[in-house]
């Protein structure tokens, strides 16, 4: 076993730290040494999405990183996303529009569409199917997906929520 | 006729938002690989890399040097136990680790265990297994060939074949056939899909040695069913075994079986007296657990000039791989695939399956199905298309003249099943006016003027879900009822349990509304929980669209026991007669003077905390529901398809989906199922096969290359429905999750047919590539 190295991240607002083996992904990371098991484990070869969280602002699938390369990176996950008792208004539009059903692929698809709307505030439906395309679902047939987002953006327009 | 509740109580019909989605959406719900117990420590499985091979040795020394290992079991060590091998759902028994031989690829050969994940995944590649490989039988039509190879040696018969079924008249539909002046014929395969849920199966195994309990965390559609089999196979009493079915990753099918990973899992649990996890890769979960369909199938119509269908005449070849492990009921070895008659009015039929084993993965399992109904369902579909080309007739026009009439139901089709209700044309026609269908047929025509390809296809399919009445239907001899418990607490708020097990269906809130409705609790003050064996009533679990119809109707049938009991306790409280009593949703009054009533929030109250003379204290009440039959929902699906002539690309421009399930308990999460269904139809229609090469490598094992449809290729669906209800359930429902997987591949693959039928096409086998249009196209020198 390779030596353990000591990794620091800011973790949804919070640092943390600890020592890791260097093949330790970043996925197993976030759900076994931070316990943060929202974020979720679909498949082996990075198709999937469910495993999407932000990391310095991007979009990563964190079973395809290892922890190490995360060091010193500030990463948002799903239960990062609700401010102050408030849900973020993409949760609201996934509730709102039955934007889930089993629920396992929803964290990545509020990451993903979360990051979408940070770089594009009034997306087209074909922005939207585009922007999520990296995030399979099995339920929803994504058409309350896309709806979801809409709603999020709208609300986020009208100064929802940032 | 349902009453309708206030939207703040929430009964049926109500488009309520779902109560689950709150702990989904923030990232707080627990599925198995969420369970963290003390001490838990980690398995894997050691597979093989070849389809057929006899294991000549299992060196485990150099992989339990490694520090932090802590078992490894094989199959020898099982045997001892004499625990190597395992029932199937069929009346079969399956490996658990390979004895003596394997006989597909991916089969388990060996379980490490170790304290964490990845020195779990080192150990289990120092495990060095020796294998010499055998012939491979990967074409299901020559396991049957004299001088194949015998491949479950283990087995009395010494053949490949595993049963003949037939049903139907054979003498009279050979008759109706020699005298039948039209005649059409398809052959049609169904290829090896996989159901594939986000979440793999898994489990946390979890044996107390200090009370002798163990404790059983897995991905399971029907955890009764299952702690009944650990009992039986383990030999531990079944009062010590709890199973918990946390949130669930989807289903679909996947999760009924019981695969080797759980009970290796238990095995080690018992061993080390540690929770053992064990977390199955996709990879694994493709190459190893239930696949589904894989049915070679030719359907044969003989009908008169007018198109009218006289007889039907279908023959399958089944393979279910290397065990028969297909998840259906006891006496039915090709599940419900005698629904093959559909919606029409054929007054012979004969069917008649073989099913064979070949060195591929077990399986043959109900993906979001009744049990071989998807098959059926497109095997029909497909074959009056083929049947009105034979005609020159209009698709539609074919199906018209041969369904069953409205008036007839109940129906008694010749294969043996009584339809409970239907109305096929309404549907049709609702279908048909409401895409516009004789504008595109003008269109089509246009197009075709110009040399464009564009196709419009048909389903008008018959569904047969909610399994079923007792006298006969069992799995593994136990019966198919389904349960609910509802306890309805001092203040009025309630608890339901049921005997089923929701994997994305919604059942926390459509349950909750079953309850509304029929007592008048607000949904929202109500909590439906499910999946674990110490709380919940006995019940077969979920699958086959048989939650609805099964614990649905129970949920209603026990709201109504307490109904019942309330009513006494109202009489009492009221000073009145219960005859002098009438019920609306939420309050007993007295007939005449609506002012003195008594709601069942006070009701509830004075149950605990006064007495009724000859009544016992409390407000609950269990019902085991055993349908009367089945349940039989029904629709038209039409899907309109441009071709790209240079590529061979379809793009479906529009599907437009009417679905009848009778009454309807919550539109939003119907909706919702439909959406989903539809697309892994889509999937399946146009992307997905598991196919083996000759030496039996499994083609499509991971998602590189068992392709799921992304937002970007699904289209925008389009629903309507009409609503013809069930005469027999409690609420009038029928079941919906299914309908939409089995009724749109034939609407699929019957566009892309109709866009090539002037050049002569008559069928092509799904999935229907780019590359197989291209190649038909260039067949038929369309395009170079």
């Amino acid at each position: 076993m390779a030596k353990k190295q000591l990794v620091h991240v800011k973790v949804n607002g919070r640092e943390r730290q600890a020592e890791v083996e260097p093949r330790l992904l970043l996925v197993h990371f976030i759900r076994e040494v931070l316990e943060l098991t929202g974020t979720h484990i679909g498949c082996d070869t990075s198709h999937c999405g469910a495993c999407t969280v932000l990391l310095n602002g991007k979009t990563v699938k964190s079973c395809t990183i290892f922890a190490v390369q995360a060091e010193g990176g500030e990463i948002l996950t799903v239960e990062g996303l609700s401010m102050n008792g408030q849900l973020h208004p993409l949760q609201q539009g996934f509730k709102e529009e039955h934007g889930l059903q089993c629920g396992f692929c929803t964290p990545g698809m509020l990451l993903s569409s979360y990051a979408l709307l940070q770089n594009n505030p009034r997306p087209s439906e074909a922005d939207i199917r585009l922007g999520i395309s990296g995030n399979l679902c099995r339920c929803t047939g994504y058409q309350n997906i896309v709806k979801a987002v809409q709603y999020a953006a709208n609300m986020m327009a009208q100064g929802g929520a940032k | 006729m349902i009453h309708k509740t206030a939207p703040e109580v929430g009964g049926m019909g109500h488009p309520i938002k779902r109560k689950e989605d709150l702990r989904f959406i923030q990232g707080k719900g627990n599925y198995v690989d969420d369970v963290r117990l003390p001490g838990m420590v980690y398995g894997q499985l050691v597979r093989s890399p070849y389809a057929h091979a006899r294991i000549k040795s299992i060196n485990t020394t150099e992989a339990k040097k490694l520090p932090g290992v802590l078992a490894i079991i094989t199959g020898e060590d099982l045997a001892k136990a004499n625990l190597a091998w395992m029932p199937t759902l069929s009346y079969d028994k399956q490996m658990v680790l390979a004895t003596g031989k394997v006989l597909f690829q991916s089969q388990e050969v060996a379980f490490v265990v170790a304290e964490d994940r990845y020195t779990t995944a080192d150990a289990a590649e120092l495990v060095e297994v020796e294998y010499e490989e055998l012939p491979v039988v990967v074409d299901p039509h020559k396991a049957l060939d004299p001088g194949a190879p015998i491949l479950r040696d283990d087995r009395e018969e010494k053949t490949n074949h595993i049963f003949h079924w037939e049903v139907g008249d054979k003498q009279a539909t050979e008759q109706a056939f020699q005298k039948a002046p039209v005649k059409a014929k398809v052959q049609a395969f169904f290829q090896r899909c996989h159901p594939a849920p986000l979440e793999t199966c898994g489990c946390v195994a979890d044996f107390n040695r200090a009370t002798g309990k163990l404790t059983v965390y897995m991905t399971s559609q029907a955890p009764h069913a299952h702690r009944t089999v650990f009992a039986l196979v383990g030999g531990i009493p079944e009062n010590n075994i709890r199973v918990v079915s946390p949130d669930i990753g989807g289903g679909f099918g996947n999760k009924v079986p019981v695969y080797p990973g759980y009970v290796c899992a238990i095995v080690a649990s018992l061993t080390l007296g540690v929770p053992v996890k064990w977390i199955e890769t996709r990879s694994e979960n493709l190459q190893s657990t239930g696949f589904a369909r894989d049915y070679h199938m030719t359907a044969e119509i003989a009908a008169d000039r007018d198109g009218k269908m006289k007889a039907l005449r279908v023959k399958t070849l089944a393979d279910h791989g290397a065990f028969n492990a297909a998840a259906q009921p006891t006496k039915f070895p090709a599940g419900l695939f005698s629904i093959c008659t559909g919606s029409y009015d054929f007054p012979k039929a004969f069917c008649e399956v073989d099913g064979v084993y070949t060195n591929k993965a077990p399986g043959g399992i109900a993906y979001r199905c009744s049990f071989r109904v998807t098959e059926a369902a497109y095997l029909i579909e497909r074959a009056v298309d083929v049947l009105a080309q034979e005609l020159k007739m209009d698709p539609a026009e074919v199906r018209r003249r041969n369904f069953i009439p409205a008036d007839k139901f109940p129906y008694k089709c010749p294969l043996g099943w009584t339809y409970d209700s239907g109305n096929y044309e309404a549907a049709m026609k609702l279908a048909l006016d409401k895409i516009g269908y004789e504008q595109l047929r003008k269109e089509q025509a246009e197009k075709r003027a110009k040399g464009e390809l564009m196709g419009i296809g048909i389903s008008s399919f018959t569904e047969i879900v909610g399994a079923g009445p007792a006298h006969t239907f069992d799995i593994l001899g136990i019966k198919m009822f389904d349960s609910c418990e509802i306890r309805v607490h001092p203040t009025g708020k309630a608890t339901a349990r049921m005997g089923t097990k929701s994997q994305g269906q919604g059942h926390e809130t459509t349950y909750a509304q079953i309850v509304a409705q029929e007592l008048g609790i607000p949904a929202a003050d109500i909590t439906v929980e499910e999946g674990d064996t110490d709380t919940a009533p006995y019940g077969l679990g979920t699958y086959a669209s048989r939650s609805t119809p099964t614990a649905g109707a129970a949920t209603a049938m026990a709201a109504r026991k307490i109904r019942d009991k309330a009513k006494k306790i109202a009489a009492r409280l009221l000073e009145c007669s219960e005859e002098d009593l009438e019920w609306e949703p939420g309050k007993f009054s007295v007939k005449g003077a609506p002012s003195k009533s008594k709601t069942i929030q006070e009701i509830a109250f004075a149950a605990y905390t006064t007495v009724t003379p000859g009544l016992e204290a409390g407000l609950e009440a269990v019902d085991y529901y055993d349908p009367p039959n089945l349940t039989f929902p029904f629709g038209t699906y039409v899907c309109v398809v441009d071709i790209d002539k240079g590529t061979g690309e379809v793009k479906v421009r529009r599907f437009l989906a009417v679905d009848d399930c009778g009454n309807i308990i919550n539109p939003m999460i119907v909706e919702g199922q439909i959406h989903g269904g539809l697309t892994e139809g889509l999937g399946i229609a146009f992307m997905q096969q598991i196919d083996y090469d000759e030496n039996g490598n499994v083609q499509g094992g991971s998602f590189m290359d068992y392709l799921l449809p992304t937002a970007v290729e699904t289209p925008h669906w389009e629903t309507d429905k009409t609503c013809t209800p069930s005469p027999h359930h409690p609420l009038g429902a029928k079941g919906v999750g299914e309908s939409p997987n089995v009724g749109s591949p034939a609407a699929f693959v019957n566009a892309v047919v109709d866009a090539l039928s002037h050049l002569g096409v008559r069928h092509i086998d799904m999935p229907i590539t780019p590359w197989k249009v291209w190649s038909v196209l260039k067949e038929k020198g369309v395009t170079s």
